[in-house]
């Protein structure tokens, strides 16, 4: 476990935060490829429930989920997991899921779990801000510190409340669409962040489409306090599924050149 | 959004954040045209001169026989398009239009609802993609055709059981990424504001069907029966007999091979409340909230959620829910096109087969009024798959 602002205050450049199913493919090489990723310094975690439904997502990651699935991946599973995750290195986790799944556990009993397993925050993929009273609430009473999301179609008064809203990091969705890797990067991003710039101090962490070490370079430069890749890595998984070594080898290989093209970036420029 | 689309506690509007802007513009373009003087008098002569509206509410007597009362047929299937989807697919297309909008978007099971979105993208002039389970596109080939030849794109989608689940989910998906494209939900589930518009645009059946009970037997029927899949042509006909206490209400289910069996499309008969495509109602799902996989012979009712408005009318009692099997609906389908001429959609059997099952513990003065909601020619292929002729 551990906090967001902790994180940040220590570092002095956008964080990394990798994305992935938990129990994609399985559990044990799911677990693997976690601490691999922290091996090749993972600043945040950023975890999924799979779910059979995940309108937000775009092919790579309903793939990760069905194979999760497939797998045997439950959300107790997903909670003991985590407290596997914690117990190799107290590292802040974000956990990303389907309303369905936390509203069939019980939103408090859910966060009460995921708090004792050592998550940090769960975003909601489906819930909007609009409906935030149903779930941040539950979420600040079990000690959680919470995430929305901004997306570039969010006009300034709905920024406004998920700052209002939001303990932890906002979660910046790059691009309008669905998760995926993408050849170029959005030019939505930018504007973004600068617009949450001047409404809040609360870090902005951006996410969608971000699919290469240029890329993440190019959003901490756009002052991205935090840089999550999902599609990519679970691409990485999806293309090494016979060949485990090959597997952790490029992923760490991929994280690696990621956080040297972040560190290239230096914190001063991320203030405005 | 201006309201909160909740029906008792059900409904709402569960969607990523990038959704909203999209679905906020829709409300509030349906808020402010719903009951605009010349958008009201353009959507009546569209369904008057081009849908055929009002359609006819028809005494079945040969069929009332078999069934053991008397049974009356609100004919949706002879609507243009032949089913009763076009009352929706005119009211939206005609929001569209008025929004400025250039691009459809829509999902479809049966393909009713795909072609009745693409007869108004033709109408209108607007591009039109439908998203279609591919085992949907295998089963309802012949609508898929039809689509085609309207001038729509139609999507297959595979994922899960590629049925209209799916394509819900991939028509959302592909509206996150083009949100400015107006996205024609076909049925009265998934977020606010659908829920509350298609029932809008549906709602002309029921208020058709109920001053033609007046007209033509100078009563209220006892019973209004109608198939639920998400619940379009139930809620459309349900909404005008809503304060009528004496009439009974009921919904039809599939139960495909059994409500026993996993092999069902029934969510109101076997579901529980959870959230699915963005509406909080009952859904078919397992015990950690996964979305269970559904089987039933008609496309259009193959869905694990349904609309929130029928949830909540389960859960106050004012209307029933019932299931019926695979083998009643082909029966139902066999005696109707037999005794009256009639060729039902496999999704309206359904209605059809629950007052059939009802035979013997009604007394022959009980009035029953069924919402045959489409006309069977996309089905003659699966029946002669079931019942082969010789
Ligand atoms: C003829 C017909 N009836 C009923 C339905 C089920 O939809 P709903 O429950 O929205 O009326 C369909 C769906 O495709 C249909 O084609």
């Amino acid at each position: 476990m551990g906090r967001y602002q902790d994180v940040f205050d220590s570092l002095n450049r956008a964080a990394m935060i990798p994305f992935f199913v938990i129990g994609d493919p399985d559990t044990e090489t799911s677990l693997r490829i976690v601490k691999t990723a922290i091996d090749a310094g993972a600043d945040i975690l950023e975890l999924g429930i799979p779910f059979s439904d995940p309108v937000a997502d775009g092919p790579t990651i309903q793939k990760a989920d069905i194979r999760a699935l497939k797998a045997g991946m439950t959300p107790q599973k997903a909670l003991a997991f985590i407290a596997q995750v914690s117990a190799y290195k107290p590292i802040p986790i974000g956990l990303l899921v389907y309303y369905n799944l936390i509203y069939q556990y019980g939103v408090d009993a859910f966060y009460r779990d995921f708090k004792q397993a050592g998550g940090t925050s769960v975003l909601v993929a489906d819930v909007s801000i609009d409906d935030a009273e149903e779930i941040a609430p539950a979420a600040l009473r079990a000690g959680l510190e919470t995430v929305f999301m901004a997306t570039p179609n969010c006009p300034d008064e709905r920024l406004q409340q998920v700052v209002k809203y939001t303990t932890g990091f906002i979660y910046t969705v790059s691009l309008l669409g669905t998760t995926g890797e993408r050849q170029r990067f959005s030019t939505l991003a930018k504007p973004l962040i600068q617009r949450l710039k001047r409404l809040t101090q609360t870090p902005v962490c951006v996410g969608f489409g971000i699919s290469s070490p240029e890329h993440a370079r190019q959003v901490a430069a756009d002052g991205a306090n935090g840089v999550i890749i999902g599609s990519r890595l679970v691409k990485i998984i999806e293309d090494n599924l016979n060949d485990k070594d090959q597997l952790y080898c490029q992923l760490q290989a991929f994280l690696a050149e990621t956080l040297n093209a972040l560190k290239t970036v230096q914190d001063d420029t991320s203030a405005n | 959004m201006k309201q909160k689309g909740r029906y008792g506690t059900y409904g709402g509007f569960y969607v990523p954040e990038v959704l909203i802007p999209a679905i906020e513009e829709i409300e509030a373009a349906f808020l402010q045209f719903q009951n605009d003087a010349s958008f009201v008098a353009e959507l009546n002569a569209l369904l008057t001169h081009y849908a055929g509206r009002p359609t006819p509410l028809y005494h079945a007597q040969r069929f009332s026989e078999a069934a053991g009362c008397s049974v009356w047929l609100k004919r949706e299937d002879l609507l243009h398009g032949g089913a009763h989807k076009t009352n929706n697919a005119l009211g939206q297309g005609l929001l569209a239009k008025v929004m400025g909008k250039k691009k459809l978007i829509a999902e479809t099971g049966a393909g009713q609802h795909g072609l009745a979105t693409a007869m108004v993208g033709a109408l209108f002039g607007m591009e039109t993609k439908i998203f279609m389970g591919s085992v949907d596109v295998a089963r309802q080939n012949v609508n898929v055709h039809k689509m085609k030849l309207l001038g729509a794109e139609v999507i297959p989608v595979s994922g899960g059981t590629c049925t209209l689940k799916d394509a819900i989910n991939e028509a959302m998906r592909y509206w996150t990424a083009n949100v400015d494209a107006f996205y024609l939900f076909g049925t009265a589930g998934g977020p606010h504001p659908f829920p509350m518009i298609v029932r809008h645009f549906q709602t002309v059946i029921g208020t058709e069907a109920r001053r033609q009970c007046l007209d033509q037997m100078g009563r209220l029927p006892d019973f209004v029966a109608a198939c639920v899949g998400g619940g379009s042509n139930a809620i459309g006909i349900f909404s005008a007999f809503l304060d009528d206490a004496a009439v009974k209400l009921v919904g039809v289910e599939g139960g495909g091979k059994g409500l026993d069996s996993d092999h069902h499309c029934a969510t109101l008969n076997k579901g529980r409340p959870g959230i699915l495509h963005g509406s909080q109602t009952y859904v078919l799902q397992d015990e950690h909230g996964q979305i269970h996989d559904t089987e039933c012979i008609s496309a259009g009712l193959d869905y694990p959620g349904v609309g929130p408005e029928h949830a909540y009318l389960k859960d106050t009692g004012r209307a029933s829910y019932v299931a019926v099997s695979d083998e009643q609906v082909l029966n139902a389908f066999a005696l109707l096109t037999r005794l009256e001429g009639i060729m039902p959609a496999l999704e309206s059997s359904h209605a059809l087969a629950w007052l059939l099952a009802q035979k013997g513990t009604l007394p022959p003065d009980i009035v029953a009024v069924v919402n045959l909601s489409g006309r069977g020619d996309k089905d003659i292929g699966i029946v002669e798959e079931h019942r082969p002729i010789n």
